[in-house]
């Protein structure tokens, strides 16, 4: 202890002391606060890009899922309309069908009326001249068998009866 | 890293090889007086711990090669003069009519044939002057706050540039002891309060630890095992302690709350003990350990010359070259140990005066 006392320097201590207080204060100055400072601040800036990191990822599977959503979305959507595409053309298809179906069948009736009223007129104009070719037949059969003429009369009516009959 | 280890090897090249080479050379310049030669070791080791006037480096012969350093004595005013004017106490300085003498690492007034009178325990009685010259530790000194100057004010630059520009080259192994000290030291024992205290923290910090790897070069300083430099560095946490401590800290100093008046009596006078006692126990821990490697190291040097005839030259260099190899790996580890530790105990001082206690 006496050794120690001994050792003790007022000089060495006094320097000590001055080195000391010029360090913490130059040093605190001009190294220590910048240093830590710029150290809490390097570890914020991290802190904060990896929040931001996160909250982007979270913002991604949150897009990505949304888009996702809109995908199937659309892809219902898509079918929907092919669906009911699909079911207005069948419907149109069978529409134009039935609709000309229709024409055709009242064309085949018109056309039915029409040869009907042709085979009528036919059938009076063959009726008119056979009955001028009855006439005439007669004409010439009375002209040679005048002498019994209510016998060719009942006979020139029995024919036309015939004739309507058929 | 790599740059680094480079240093650290090359640091333990130089050491390792100088050091025996300096008592060598002292050995030898000795050679002719005949002495006990365990004794004079003894008293070389005791000589290096000491503070000295003059810068040495090694003895040649009779001469000691070195350089003189500046004394400032204040003794009826300031005198100024080189060290070297004492011839390494074989001469009087006379200034301004006053005589004085170098004896045994001090200064002491004297007459003009240099007489120095002594106690029955062998100790000078002669006044002794007010010394605040530069001695070897004062250079010591100068030296780290000068290494610390460099190293830091550059790395606090690189970090101008903003906070994410990383620091290059030493900064890199700078970097992470300051944030050692922060994390492990100052934000544990001091909590969110740290900052204000870290400027005083980082340079106790830097300075022993850069003290204690100068004192393991050859150049041999021994600064922070020197009871003036601890003496100073503890009473420096104990004005902070005292300063910054709040209402609680001196509550549980004066009247310990939760407990009963009786022992509160008891306890006050163990608590304001306590106050002295931890800085006390700073000062001395920091000289014992950085004192004790450097005699132990210095002792294992010793080998060499000590045991040359039982061993032979090689046996003795090769056991003291081992054993000294291996102690001042331990001394590299005991550098940072104590600085650490200075460091870690007082920002836990300063922990426990700034707390805010929940109320018992």
């Amino acid at each position: 202890m006496e050794a120690l006392l001994n050792q003790f320097s007022y000089g060495l201590f006094f320097w000590q002391l001055i080195i000391l207080v010029i360090v913490i204060f130059i040093l605190g100055k001009f190294a220590w606060k910048p240093i830590v400072n710029a150290l809490e601040e390097r570890e914020q800036n991290i802190e904060e890009a990896l929040n931001k990191a996160e909250l982007a990822r979270q913002e991604m599977a949150r897009l990505s899922s949304q888009n996702e959503e809109l995908m199937k979305q659309a892809r219902e959507e898509r079918d929907q309309i092919l669906k009911e595409a699909k079911a207005l053309k069948d419907g149109i298809v069978n529409e134009a069908k039935t609709q000309a179906q229709a024409e055709g069948a009242k064309l085949i009736e018109k056309a039915r009326i029409e040869i009907e009223n042709q085979k009528k007129a036919a059938l009076a104009e063959l009726k008119g001249q056979v009955s001028a070719l009855s006439l005439d037949i007669a004409e010439r059969v009375l002209r040679t068998q005048l002498d019994d003429k209510a016998k060719q009369q009942e006979l020139v009516n029995n024919l036309l009866k015939d004739v309507e009959l058929n | 890293m790599i740059n680094l280890k480079r240093t650290l090897l090359v640091l333990a090249v130089v050491i390792l090889g100088a050091n025996p080479i300096c008592v060598l050379a002292n050995e030898e310049a000795h050679a002719g007086e005949p002495s006990d030669k365990s004794k004079e070791i003894g008293e070389y080791i005791v000589h290096h711990l000491q503070d000295d006037h003059f810068f040495s480096l090694y003895k040649a012969g009779e001469e000691t090669v070195g350089f003189p350093l500046p004394v400032i004595l204040i003794d009826n005013g300031l005198k100024v003069f080189s060290s070297g004017e004492f011839k390494h106490g074989k001469a009087v300085v006379e200034k301004d009519g006053q005589f004085y003498k170098y004896y045994h690492g001090k200064i002491y007034k004297t007459d003009a044939a240099g007489t120095i009178s002594y106690d029955d325990k062998h100790h000078p009685t002669n006044a002794k002057p007010l010394d605040f010259s530069i001695t070897k530790n004062v250079f010591g000194l100068f030296l780290a706050a000068f290494l610390m100057f460099v190293g830091f004010l550059s790395l606090a630059k690189t970090y101008k540039k903003g906070p994410s520009n990383l620091p290059k080259g030493f900064g890199r192994v700078l970097e992470p002891l300051v944030l050692y000290v922060r994390d492990e030291m100052a934000i544990p024992n001091i909590g969110h309060r740290y900052k204000e205290f870290m400027p005083y923290l980082l340079s106790v910090f830097f300075l022993i630890f850069t003290l204690n790897i100068l004192g393991l070069t050859p150049i041999g300083f021994n600064v922070t095992g020197n009871i003036s430099i601890t003496v100073c560095l503890a009473l420096f946490t104990f004005v902070v302690t005292t300063i910054k401590a709040n209402k609680d800290y001196w509550k549980h100093i004066f009247w310990m709350p939760g407990v009963p008046v009786p022992f509160k009596i008891i306890l006050a006078p163990i608590e304001v003990l306590g106050m002295f006692t931890k800085p006390f126990s700073l000062m001395l821990r920091l000289f014992a350990n950085i004192t004790a490697g450097h005699s132990v190291i210095m002792g294992l040097i010793a080998i060499v010359y000590l045991f040359q005839t039982q061993l032979t030259v090689g046996g003795s260099v090769g056991i003291s070259m081992l054993l000294t190899l291996v102690l001042f790996f331990l001394e590299l580890l005991v550098a940072f140990l104590q600085a650490f530790i200075f460091t870690m105990l007082s920002s836990l001082f300063i922990g426990m005066a700034v707390e805010e206690h929940a109320h018992h």
